[in-house]
């Protein structure tokens, strides 16, 4: 029960920045807009969220650099792609390796420096109960936040006004501008979520995963969450369980490892990746024609002035 | 727009293409040019950091008389011959290449430059203008055994691999052996990442050893992420290619550190002078291209076990590899360099030794 416990904690705790970058993703994308600069923003997000929380000696302060990173970040993107028009993925990928790059250059003065992990909720009574204690009642802010953050764009999406707008937007631009909606201003709104979604996502790996900054350290999480949009199908609910998927089979093929299970490392560490492959082909075989991505996705809106 | 492509190439970049940040270095004449070549990037405090340094030894040293430009974050396969070849296309003439997964990148690119003179780092294959360098590390590893096994409460030691290449499968083995000395009954469960770099990852590793039983943690991978963990934990942990201290103050015991600086030195005024030639180094703690960290967080008998063990290795009283060596199968293995395996045994290391109980990945 121990150890159950331990994996349990081990796959929230790998999981929680793949579904913060994520489920920003799943509103970008779902106003249209394809930013592939998840991974630019995140490590931005890491640096800057490092150099806040080792000046202040504040994790809630880091946490908010790294969002004004990745906003900062996505405002870039905005402006390329949505004020100039400029090619979507073209724009993102240039948006990462600009992030890599400026990720080093502010992280620099901050290689080999501590600073001591994100507090953990801690309620007593709850959090000593055995076995659900700690996964329930003592994780760190990040995992409430993130799976808080689920919800709330669930609801904004299928129950409010401003959601149908937004999904109407992702789906035909030149519609919704015809009916009066400012697309390209709640396209900007909308990268600019998900910009701070991904800032958060990169702040939490060194302020609550591994308390050090190096260079590269998201390494790759950011492309995980793109496909995971895709693999949830642009739906946030699958989007909880494709990002604890990834972060279960992660982390259970260490510890088959160490259990001695005879199947190759190599394998095991392409598992993850060939779930998301795997499902995303039942996916599209059980839906009958069609994709549920938004119709508008990565195409160019320029409005008739 | 093909979002299902989209998504494999977001995937495959995922999974497969690092990004290199190159840093361009303007021509200038007569100046000797140095290029290197990093898997990771400069500030990883492990691995390439320790490069890094050496680099640095080499301005120090050189002055203007050189002109040294690197290119870090290149990821091994495909990517790194397109990154060599442009750094012998931009006129340097003495090039460092750092990983083993470089070996025949670079072998391509040399064959195709014959006037460049090639350095690789780690692996077994050279040519008229390629040499190759490595460190003895699994000195160092034999020494780091003995301590882990004094250390251990538990009697199980956690390995964290990298890759299952022969320099990594040689450092646990040499690890094994010295901790069968002193505990003939003790336990090692190895991880691997399949990753130099990622410290989620490796994080994530040390977590799933420590759950499973393991009390001291050592890696073969380049982040001080498990030293960070195991410091949280309370466990004991050895640090890899840096001295690691800062992430574990109470936690580190030792760790084996790279010193390529001299070796640096040293090609870079043979280059200078024109007496440069394919070579084969392979040093260690007596060359000071391994050296050892300060003993750390262990009572004085270990500390002056580990103190001694390091100065009879440097003697050449004890050999690590001293046969006879059994494999997992319980036979012995041959035994091609008289009284230890000889150097191609070991750099060519694909078995473990007995009392392993796990296989190697894809064997």
């Amino acid at each position: 029960m121990e150890l159950l416990e331990a994996i349990i904690l081990a796959v929230l705790a790998a999981s929680t920045p793949l579904l913060l970058a994520a489920s920003g993703e799943l509103l970008v994308e779902r106003a249209g807009v394809l930013n592939l600069g998840v991974e630019g923003m995140m490590i931005v997000g890491a640096a800057c969220g490092f150099a806040g929380a080792w000046a202040t000696g504040s994790t809630f302060i880091g946490a908010l650099c790294g969002i004004f990173a990745g906003v900062a970040l996505s405002l870039v993107f905005a402006l390329m792609t949505l004020g100039l028009a400029v090619n979507q993925v073209a724009t993102g990928l240039a948006l990462t390796i600009l992030g890599v790059g400026v990720s080093g250059l502010i992280g620099a003065g901050f290689v080999g420096e501590r600073i001591s992990t994100a507090p953990r909720l801690y309620i007593p009574g709850l959090t000593t109960l055995p076995f659900v204690g700690k996964i329930l009642f003592g994780e760190d802010a990040f995992v409430y936040v993130s799976l808080a953050l689920v919800i709330a764009i669930w609801y904004f999406l299928y129950r409010t006004r401003a959601g149908l707008i937004l999904r109407a937007i992702g789906d035909n631009h030149v519609s919704a501008h015809a009916l009066g909606y400012p697309v390209l201003k709640i396209r900007m709104f909308a990268v600019m979520f998900g910009g701070g979604c991904a800032g958060l996502a990169g702040a939490y790996l060194p302020l609550a995963y591994t308390p050090f900054f190096v260079p590269g350290m998201t390494a790759g999480r950011g492309w995980i969450a793109l496909a995971l949009v895709v693999f949830a199908s642009w739906l946030p609910g699958r989007l909880v369980i494709g990002a604890y998927l990834f972060g279960a089979v992660s982390i259970l093929q260490l510890h088959a490892q160490g259990w001695g299970v005879g199947v190759p490392s190599q394998l095991m560490s392409a598992l993850p990746y060939l779930a998301t492959v795997i499902v995303l082909v039942l996916i599209s075989r059980t839906r009958s024609g069609g994709s549920t991505a938004p119709a508008a996705l990565g195409t160019v809106f320029v409005p008739d002035r | 727009m093909n979002r299902k492509a989209l998504a494999a190439a977001a995937l495959l970049l995922a999974t497969g293409l690092g990004l290199d940040l190159g840093l361009g270095a303007a021509v200038a004449a007569d100046k000797l040019k140095v290029g290197f070549v990093y898997i990771g990037p400069v500030g990883d405090f492990g691995w390439t950091y320790q490069h890094e340094v050496g680099r640095q030894m080499l301005v120090k040293e050189f002055g203007d008389k050189i002109e040294t430009t690197y290119l870090e974050n290149v990821s091994e396969g495909p990517d790194s011959e397109r990154s060599i070849e442009q750094l012998a296309r931009a006129g340097n003439q003495l090039i460092f290449t750092t990983s083993f997964g470089y070996m025949d990148p670079t072998l391509k690119v040399a064959k195709r430059h014959p006037k460049v003179m090639f350095e690789h780092a780690t692996g077994f294959k050279r040519d008229k203008n390629m040499s190759s360098y490595s460190g003895r590390f699994f000195e160092g590893r034999y020494i780091q055994g003995l301590i882990a096994a004094k250390m251990s409460k538990k009697g199980v030691l956690g390995y964290i691999g990298s890759f299952p290449i022969p320099e990594v499968i040689s450092g646990i083995n040499a690890t094994m052996l010295a901790a069968q000395k002193i505990n003939p009954d003790i336990k090692i469960k190895i991880i691997w990442v399949n990753t130099w770099f990622d410290p989620g990852k490796e994080a994530d590793a040390a977590k799933a050893l420590l759950d499973q039983g393991a009390d001291v943690i050592m890696q073969h991978t380049d982040s001080p992420a498990a030293m960070q963990v195991a410091s949280e934990r309370g466990a004991l942990a050895f640090g890899q290619d840096s001295d690691m201290i800062k992430f574990g103050p109470k936690t580190q015991l030792t760790a084996v550190t790279n010193n390529w600086g001299p070796y640096y030195v040293e090609r870079v005024k043979a280059a200078l002078d024109g007496t440069w030639k394919s070579e084969d180094t392979w040093a260690g703690l007596k060359d000071k291209m391994v050296v050892m960290a300060p003993y750390t967080n262990m009572p004085d008998d270990v500390k002056k076990m580990a103190m001694d063990t390091e100065a009879a290795i440097i003697a050449g009283t004890l050999k690590p590899f001293k046969c006879p060596i059994m494999g997992q199968d319980g036979k012995e293995v041959e035994c091609k360099g008289g009284d230890a395996l000889d150097p191609g045994q070991v750099l060519g290391m694909n078995f473990y030794v007995k009392g392993i109980d796990d296989k190697i990945p894809g064997k």
